[in-house]
């Protein structure tokens, strides 16, 4: 067999940052119209390597072969200018400009005089949207469109460069199934017209439909390029940890049910959710799942006061209770480990154990100041309970892997003792390795007695650790399924809306 | 000084000069200026320096709080124009004490509406305090009538009021003291104590506060607070010090308390910086004006230079951030 010359090759790249051998003597390519899963834990070193591609970084020893010509890629354009287009995991758009003019931006079709070339303009963003299937034209402004619709126009922006190599970071993190389906065709098509691919994705059901070759990296280090459809999920997991792990295995304990903690009757929030009524016991995994846009988060974000519901009743232990705000959730015992640790979890620029005790620090004080050693004991407590991994508390969290944060925002919690634990999105971004130690995390809590509700849009997850299920679709609850009587085939149809029976 | 110990641990010479170049800098200026300037190092100088600068530097305190939790606050200079009119035509009205309290309550109140269009209603902080700027002003002249106000010169050596601005103890000015004393105080709490935790949280990540459970509106509302009240200190000195008011006092106060803050090295983004940032950031200022008047350049050349300072400190900042001088995309 005859295989292309690759489109990209990457020789040796090795790369350090003060005290941390990020890559050490990387080898990868990727041939044209090929696409080359790139997998590894967080900190494994695909994000050094991918800003490498960018030209944000610069190796310290290694080269970069593009159509078998070594290459320097000194910044973003160079790179751009080589054929290497970035979609980023975290979208860089302009909110405020229309879904054209963030597609061409920098590169404006021009007339005469320096003006912008509307018409032009409109007519190429029209046919690449075309080709995306999208429903929405190059005049809607970006602002306006779902995070997964943004991504796409993402994707378009990387269609319009003649583009060799395409790296998608996560795309479909935020994307719906219908959605996925989309891009998967334009993955497709990007190969037919012969572009080398890198998709990294942390979901192995993905990686198995749409790529041909997997590297796996593991703590900088290369550790090997597998022929898709020679492996399975068991061997790239364990060149990923270096251990086997049971990902897929469905939840079989029951829980030794105990006192009803949360019953919700007819909770409604205006057009976000309706007439949602459930129980949780202590002792319990209540599973949500849906679509993005189902109302799951936004049922949670209720329970934490962080929207006024607009009807229904919320119980906490036979007692009916208002929420007015986050802090009176606090104390009422209700936590939320929210759905954006980025954005809602975290204060990035603060270590690691202000963060963990900030919804406590009043209540950790020695006179008028915080007890440092009061609060150095939280930290070490939940670090080891929770197997942080940290040089000390005063590293920033911001510097720490996925895992790790989320590790954090989950140990804030805890710390609070709450009767009520929410968790949106658990392992959001999180490698397949701190995944299985969350999942494991909150079996074992549940044991302890925590009544615990899991918001999920990955069914595996979802699965894997709940006793209950409960489907929601279009801001109502569809169904409900105990753990062992749940079919994937039920549960997709339930958040799809396609049945409306109710089951107990 | 702890902060700036533990990061020159780590990091290459280099990355040292980077991170720490306004302090290598003003050093570098002290030993040119000493050298150069006969009258500059003499002790009686550099106390007349602390001694000027100790009214910015009160307001820079509290202004440190608000730029912490995430927002400006550009009214401090009219505020401080109020601020010593009112409690300098108090004193021969109603009393020195009663006139400080009415003055610091009438100060307060102005920190208050700050605090509620920008805490409560989430107005932007810029828009707000810049209105409230001339607003300010604007109530100063209404007060006044126009007119400057003094103390009744029979008066001015024998009321205690004088001690604030041109008492001493042991020696030292009692402005540098007030102003050390409050750098100490509310330099603790910002450190130390859950209202300070609490700041930077909120300066930190808004979102993630309240996610948290902190009342994020309250506690910027409370910076205003912090800030008003730092401003009514320094109207107690500055009125104490010259025993009477012009009603523009305070113009142009905002940009230098703002400037020492910066060039301290407290983030405008909020969430990271400090109040001992600030203290020397303000003294590096006070120094360099100082430093231009004994050159004999005329007192407004210290604006222009002021600027530069202020740029090449934020120019510093972000290079050594990002690892080189200039931006890496083009």
């Amino acid at each position: 067999m005859t295989e292309p010359n690759p489109t990209l090759r990457l020789k040796g790249i090795v790369k350090t940052f003060p005290g941390v051998r990020a890559l050490d003597g990387v080898d990868f390519d990727v041939r044209p119209g090929e696409v080359h899963a790139l997998m590894g834990e967080n900190g494994a070193g695909k994000s050094t390597l991918m800003k490498i591609l960018a030209g944000v970084y610069h190796p310290d020893e290694g080269q970069i072969f593009i159509d078998d010509r070594p290459v320097v890629i000194r910044s973003p354009i160079e790179a751009k200018e080589h054929g290497i287009t970035l979609i980023h995991q975290e979208l860089s758009l302009a909110e405020e400009m229309s879904v054209a003019e963030n597609i061409f931006l920098g590169e404006l079709p021009r007339k005469k005089w320096g003006f912008v070339d509307w018409k032009t303009l409109d007519e190429r963003v029209g046919t690449i949207l075309q080709k995306l299937n999208a429903d929405w034209g190059p005049r809607t402004r970006i602002g306006s469109l779902s995070i997964a619709k943004q991504q796409m126009c993402e994707i378009a922006r990387a269609l319009t460069h003649s583009a060799k190599i395409v790296v998608f970071d996560e795309p479909t993190a935020s994307l719906t199934d219908a959605e996925k389906v989309v891009l998967f065709d334009v993955i497709e098509d990007l190969k037919a017209e012969g572009v080398g691919i890198v998709y990294i994705s942390h979901r192995m059901e993905e990686i198995f439909k749409i790529t041909d070759r997997i590297s796996v990296l593991r703590d900088g280090s290369y550790r090997g390029t597998l022929n898709t459809r020679e492996t399975d999920e068991d061997e790239i997991t364990q060149m990923m940890i270096g251990r086997s792990l049971e990902l897929h295995r469905r939840n079989i304990e029951h829980a030794e049910e105990g006192e009803e903690v949360l019953s919700v009757e007819g909770l409604s929030c205006g057009r976000l959710f309706q007439d949602v009524s459930f129980t949780v016991k202590a002792g319990e995994i209540v599973g949500f799942y849906g679509l993005v846009g189902a109302g799951r988060t936004e049922m949670a974000e209720t329970l934490f006061g962080l929207r006024r519901p607009t009807a229904g009743k919320i119980r906490l232990a036979g007692e009916e209770v208002h929420i007015g705000s986050p802090s009176e959730a606090i104390e009422k015992g209700i936590s939320l480990v929210p759905e954006n640790r980025k954005e809602q979890g975290l204060v990035l620029g603060m270590n690691c154990r202000d963060n963990i005790t900030l919804p406590q620090i009043d209540d950790l004080t020695a006179g008028p100041f915080v007890a440092n050693g009061a609060e150095v004991a939280i930290y070490d407590m939940y670090r080891d309970r929770l197997q942080i991994k940290a040089p000390t508390w005063r590293t920033l969290v911001g510097s720490l892997s996925g895992g790790n944060q989320q590790k954090i925002v989950i140990g804030k919690w805890l710390s609070m003792k709450p009767r009520l634990l929410i968790v949106d999105e658990p392992t959001r971004g999180i490698d397949v390795g701190s995944k299985s130690e969350i999942h494991k995390l909150l079996r074992e809590l549940a044991h302890q007695g925590y009544a615990i509700i899991v918001v999920s849009s990955e069914m595996p997850e979802v699965l894997h650790v709940s006793d209950r299920i409960i489907a929601m679709h279009n801001g109502r609850i569809t169904r409900t399924f105990s753990a062992d009587a749940v079919t994937e085939e039920d549960l997709i149809q339930a958040i799809s809306g396609l049945t409306s029976d109710k089951a107990a | 000084m702890a902060a700036l110990v533990g990061r020159l641990g780590n990091g290459d010479l280099k990355g040292l000069i980077a991170r720490n170049g306004i302090f290598i800098a003003f050093v570098v200026f002290m030993i040119a200026f000493g050298i150069g300037v006969d009258r500059f190092l003499t002790f009686q100088n550099l106390e007349n320096v602390v001694k000027t600068t100790a009214i910015i530097g009160v307001i820079a305190l509290g202004v440190t709080v608000v730029v912490l939790s995430g927002n400006l606050d550009l009214s401090v200079g009219s505020m401080l124009s109020f601020g010593t009119v009112m409690v300098v035509d108090l004193h021969d009205k109603i009393g020195p004490g009663a006139g400080i309290l009415v003055m610091m309550i009438a100060v307060l109140a102005l920190g208050a509406v700050n605090g509620l269009l920008i805490g409560f209603l989430r107005l932007n902080s810029l828009i707000v305090t810049l209105g409230m700027l001339s607003a300010i002003q604007g109530l100063t002249l209404i007060y006044s009538g126009g007119k400057n106000v003094d103390i009744d010169p029979s008066t001015q050596d024998t009321t205690w009021f004088r001690v604030f601005g041109r008492g001493e103890i042991a020696g030292v000015d009692m402005p540098i003291i007030i102003f050390f004393a409050l750098a100490v105080v509310i330099g603790m709490i910002v450190a130390y104590t859950p209202y300070g935790r609490r700041v930077y949280a909120v300066g930190g990540n808004p979102t993630a506060a309240v996610f948290s459970g902190i009342r994020r509106n309250r506690v910027v509302f409370s910076t205003y607070l912090v800030s008003a009240f730092c401003v009514g200190i320094a109207s107690i000195i500055l009125g104490s010090r010259v025993m009477g008011s012009q009603n523009t006092v305070g113009q142009g106060y905002e940009l230098l308390v703002l400037a020492g803050v910066i060039l301290g090295g407290t983030s405008l983004l909020g969430g990271s910086g400090s109040i001992l940032k600030t203290v020397i950031g303000v003294l590096i200022l006070g120094f360099i004006q100082n430093g231009l008047l004994l050159l004999g350049y005329p007192f407004f050349a210290q604006w222009i230079v002021t600027w530069v300072v202020i740029i090449l400190a934020v120019w510093l900042d972000v290079a050594a951030k990002r690892g080189r001088l200039l931006s890496p995309i083009a």
